[in-house]
């Protein structure tokens, strides 16, 4: 293509369509179902139950410390499927382009797209772009929804948190919502966070064999850990007991924390999963996601009681503290 | 980090608690010791330093939040501002602080300019970016943000910048002190001096504290073993009947503080009186530019009068910020007062003492 950036003309559906279909799409895209461009991708059957999702991705900025929109956008919709049980087989991608967006940027979220899609396993089947005009979107979104299989044993519900159950977390929290404040505010320091976006889906097929002891799994994305394990034990007459000294957290994403003064626990994380399972399987779940890169600093982080809903922390000085959800505009769009 | 964790270290924790508890036991009555300042409440609850104290030793959380201690009237002033088509930049705490009729949050929500700044720089920079528009800084603070919030007025006479102005409300420490200890109705047995404020005006500054009819000062910073070095500090001098300015925070706090900032401060501003959120007025409390500096001034540059405004009777942030009353004492606490729809503006920032309890505190024993 001659053009640098996206124009008006892209989205109209003539040529200039076209052209940007056949430089940019097909060539990463079009070995599967896209091959012809159909108006929707004809898929075969699968074994047993489907999981089905979807996500829109509009963070801010698109190239962010440890990676962009693109692999975010595959991630975000891999793990959402994986944290219900399921392993990703198929995704849609929307794209939804402002006029100006320089092609060099679309080309380097495309080609994301399109490597976190490989190493994940999955394929993209169907797809749609939009151009709107200058001022009417930042740059890009993009829109994935994803289709997967369930695996056999995972039956996931708080309503199967009891008293005794362990909290395991896959690795430290709160790398990618660090990542992309601390680029917004300009805050460039070595050794500063990255994100974690990357895919859960083998952690959650790593544990299979005890899939029925995991009883409630997400993957801590906005609001961070303290969102999630919040909503775990809500209206239940349990507690969640965090230890801190116990809870992984990168250097970076603490330096950061401390000199924005947020708290990690609330940041999010794009590349952990987090699960609350029976006492007797907790140190078998972590040996599987040990076994795995992406699992290798998995550890345990607390205990479920009886209580009244609330997570607790002991802090590193001894103290007990609440653990809250966070409130407010704290980290607008970094997903 | 590593530096920081030398201030969190459990065993060393362990052994401070100890300590404190034996020295509560030889005590053998009740100290109310004032956490002055809002950064100190959100330690203290974010560590859960209450939890690790003996009975006898309660905390009371004092005014130092600035957010806090703004009145509704500042904030219907700043909507004033805004709605007559000026952009307002704020730090993000006061957003939601609820003015007489409605907040910031309120007034952007309508279609009015208001920019949320991390730093006083970036209104700078907002004003040299518009300069068809005008721009006012919602000037809040104690001594520690008001050296940098002033420095404004440096960079807008250095880079020309006629669009920009302060709609000032600054606070001053020492005379709250004053004002609180001469209240008949509040017992406070010591000071847990601010870390940072301290950093600026100096340890000197609690001299008129201490001594004869004074109560102990003890300087502590933030980190939660700093916390309880200065509850240490503070009980030691109880045990002894003594009143001293004890600077437990010496590795940032000298004797006379940070003579720049005192002198930036001193070059562009006035002591004056000034109105407390649910306190009242207390004399020479605030700040205001100097005369040469009015043009700088938003209140006087747009004529816009800063009146006390009117606040929820029910909400008891008055006695809350004076250490009166906890805000478990409150009727609206955790019901109708909660941080996504808070009425007094204790609930609101992140420093305010209902937010810190309403935040980490909520915790059954």
């Amino acid at each position: 293509m001659k053009e640098s950036t996206i124009r008006l003309a892209h989205g109209g559906g003539g040529g200039l369509s076209r052209q940007l279909i056949e430089t940019e799409i097909i060539p990463r895209f079009g070995e599967g179902p896209l091959r012809q461009l159909p108006d929707a991708a004809v898929l075969p059957p699968t074994d047993g139950a489907m999981v089905f999702t979807t996500d829109s991705f509009v963070v801010q900025p698109l190239d962010f410390p440890g990676g962009n929109i693109g692999d975010l956008a595959v991630h975000g919709t891999v793990n959402d499927i994986a944290a219900c049980g399921g392993v990703p087989l198929w995704l849609s991608m929307g794209l939804i382009l402002e006029e100006g967006l320089s092609l060099e940027t679309l080309r380097r979220a495309l080609d994301a797209v399109k490597s976190a899609a490989e190493a994940c396993g999955v394929v993209v089947v169907t797809g749609d772009t939009k151009v709107v005009g200058s001022g009417q979107c930042d740059g890009m979104y993009i829109n994935t929804s994803g289709i997967g299989r369930r695996l056999n044993g995972y039956e996931l519900s708080t309503d199967r948190i009891g008293e005794g159950d362990y909290v395991l977390v896959s690795g430290p929290i709160g790398d990618h919502g660090m990542a992309v404040l601390s680029v917004r505010k300009g805050i460039e320091i070595a050794g500063g966070p990255l994100s974690d976006s990357a895919p859960v889906h083998r952690l959650v097929q790593s544990a299979g064999a005890w899939a029925k002891a995991v009883h409630f799994m997400r993957d801590p994305t906005r609001g961070g850990l303290a969102a999630v394990l919040n909503e775990a034990v809500e209206g239940r007459a349990l507690d969640i007991e965090l230890t801190e000294n116990d809870i992984p957290v990168s250097p970076g994403t603490r330096a950061v924390a401390e000199m924005l003064g947020l708290d990690p626990l609330h940041s999010a994380s794009e590349g952990r999963i987090v699960a609350v399972c029976a006492a007797h399987a907790a140190v078998r779940v972590l040996s599987a996601w040990r076994e795995l890169p992406e699992g290798r600093t998995a550890t345990g982080i607390g205990l479920v009681r009886s209580g009244e809903g609330r997570v607790i922390m002991r802090t590193l000085t001894g103290g007990k503290r609440l653990v809250d959800v966070p409130r407010g505009e704290l980290l607008p769009r970094i997903c | 980090m590593k530096y920081i964790d030398g201030f969190r270290n459990p065993a060393a924790a362990e052994a401070l608690r100890r300590q404190i508890a034996g020295l509560g036991e030889a005590l053998g009555r009740e100290a109310a010791v004032m956490e002055v300042c809002g950064s100190h409440t959100m330690a203290i609850g974010r560590y859960g330093i209450r939890d690790l104290l003996p009975a006898n030793v309660r905390l009371i959380s004092g005014p130092g939040c600035p957010v806090c201690v703004t009145e509704a009237g500042y904030i219907d002033a700043a909507i004033a501002l805004a709605r007559r088509g000026v952009i307002l930049a704020t730090f993000g705490d006061m957003m939601a602080v609820p003015g007489s009729a409605s907040s910031l949050s309120d007034c952007r929500g309508d279609g009015c300019r208001i920019e949320i700044c991390y730093s006083p720089a970036a209104a700078l920079k907002l004003a040299l970016g518009k300069p068809g528009n005008e721009v006012v800084f919602l000037a809040i603070g104690f001594e520690t943000t008001i050296a940098p919030v002033v420095s404004l007025v440096d960079g807008a006479l250095r880079h020309k910048a006629k669009n920009l102005s302060l709609l000032t409300a600054f606070k001053r420490i020492p005379p709250a002190l004053a004002a609180l200890l001469a209240d008949p109705e509040i017992r406070i047995d010591a000071f847990l001096c601010p870390a940072h404020v301290s950093a600026v005006i100096g340890a000197a500054a609690y001299e008129p504290f201490s001594g004869r009819g004074g109560v102990p000062c003890v300087i502590a910073g933030f980190e939660p073993l700093d916390i309880l070095l200065g509850i240490r500090g503070v009980l030691d001098q109880l045990l002894r009947g003594a009143a001293e300015v004890d600077n437990q925070y010496s590795r940032v706090v000298r004797p006379k503080g940070n003579p720049k900032a005192r002198e930036q401060i001193d070059r562009f501003l006035e002591p004056v009186d000034a109105a407390w959120r649910g306190i009242g007025t207390i004399p020479a409390s605030g700040y205001s530019l100097r005369e040469p500096y009015a043009v700088y001034d938003a209140a006087k540059k747009f004529a816009i009068p800063v009146e006390s405004g009117t606040t929820n009777p029910a909400c008891i942030c008055g006695d809350v910020i004076k250490g009166k009353r906890s805000p478990a004492d409150c009727a609206l606490f955790a019901e109708s007062c909660t941080p996504d729809h808070a009425i007094g503006p204790c609930m609101v920032s992140a420093e305010g003492t209902c937010a810190a309890y309403y935040k980490y505190s909520r915790v059954a024993s």
